[in-house]
């Protein structure tokens, strides 16, 4: 088991990928350090959300995913 | 033989049912507004009114496409929240909001939202509110497809200002 790295509308084209499964456990640290440079600027902006396990993180820098955990990066959203 | 096959055909267009009081659905295909909005319709008998918005691909501006992308977890959840709050701020008998996600052509239905009520006030507000909040606080990210064959290129459309601004006249 691992946790998947999910990456959504812009991101996505910026990571290069749609997602990325890493090693849990997985926290904020280790997320800037796998997500790529460009990625990891990003997240730091506080216009990037973090989800983990279907939930919106109030902050994301509290991130603790563990086995089997889904985190989804989530830029702003362009509106339906 | 011919009387099965027609039997069979006849069920498989069997007419639509609508969950109530909320009808929320992600769609990946085809948005039929009129047969959403008859269903509604028969579904809410006793209202004084139906108040409903359908959002289209606007045409112009090069836009060759569009393609709404969205997150499972999190879309129709948020969806099924927001026609919860609509139910709870304004005097309805139902609610119906249905969302478009994959590529879409100019002149396509991308959205449609509305609201039964006895009085039409509470359905043109509900509407109004639900589409305030899908345009800026749901989870979807759109782009579009400018310009033909080779020289075209997708562009991610950004939070617009004035979205914000219409969420925040609900506050």
């Amino acid at each position: 088991m691992a946790v998947r790295i999910v990456f959504l509308g812009p991101l996505r084209e910026a990571a290069g990928t749609d997602s990325l499964e890493v090693s849990a456990p997985l926290d904020w640290d280790g997320l800037l350090a796998v997500a790529g440079s460009v990625v990891a600027e990003q997240l730091r902006s506080a216009r990037v959300h973090v989800a983990c396990a279907g939930e919106v993180l109030a902050d994301k820098t509290a991130l603790r995913a563990e086995d089997g955990d889904e985190v989804a990066l989530l830029p702003p959203v362009s509106g339906g | 033989m011919a009387t099965k096959w027609r039997c069979s055909h006849r069920s498989a267009v069997a007419r639509l049912t609508l969950e109530s009081p909320a009808d929320v659905r992600l769609l990946d295909k085809g948005l039929s507004a009129g047969e959403a909005l008859a269903a509604f319709n028969a579904m809410h008998d006793q209202a004084g009114g139906i108040a409903s918005f359908l959002g289209k691909v606007r045409p112009g501006e090069d836009v060759k496409a569009l393609e709404l992308t969205h997150y499972e977890p999190l879309t129709l959840p948020g969806m099924e929240k927001l026609a919860g709050q609509a139910l709870d701020r304004f005097a309805l008998d139902g609610v119906l909001v249905w969302h478009r996600v994959g590529t879409m052509q100019p002149g396509e239905g991308i959205v449609l939202v509305a609201a039964a009520a006895r009085h039409r006030r509470a359905a043109f507000d509900a509407v109004d509110y639900l589409m305030d909040h899908l345009k800026s606080a749901a989870w979807f990210w759109k782009r579009e497809r400018r310009g033909d064959g080779a020289n075209g290129a997708w562009h991610w459309i950004e939070p617009r200002g004035d979205d914000h601004a219409a969420l925040a006249r609900w506050q």
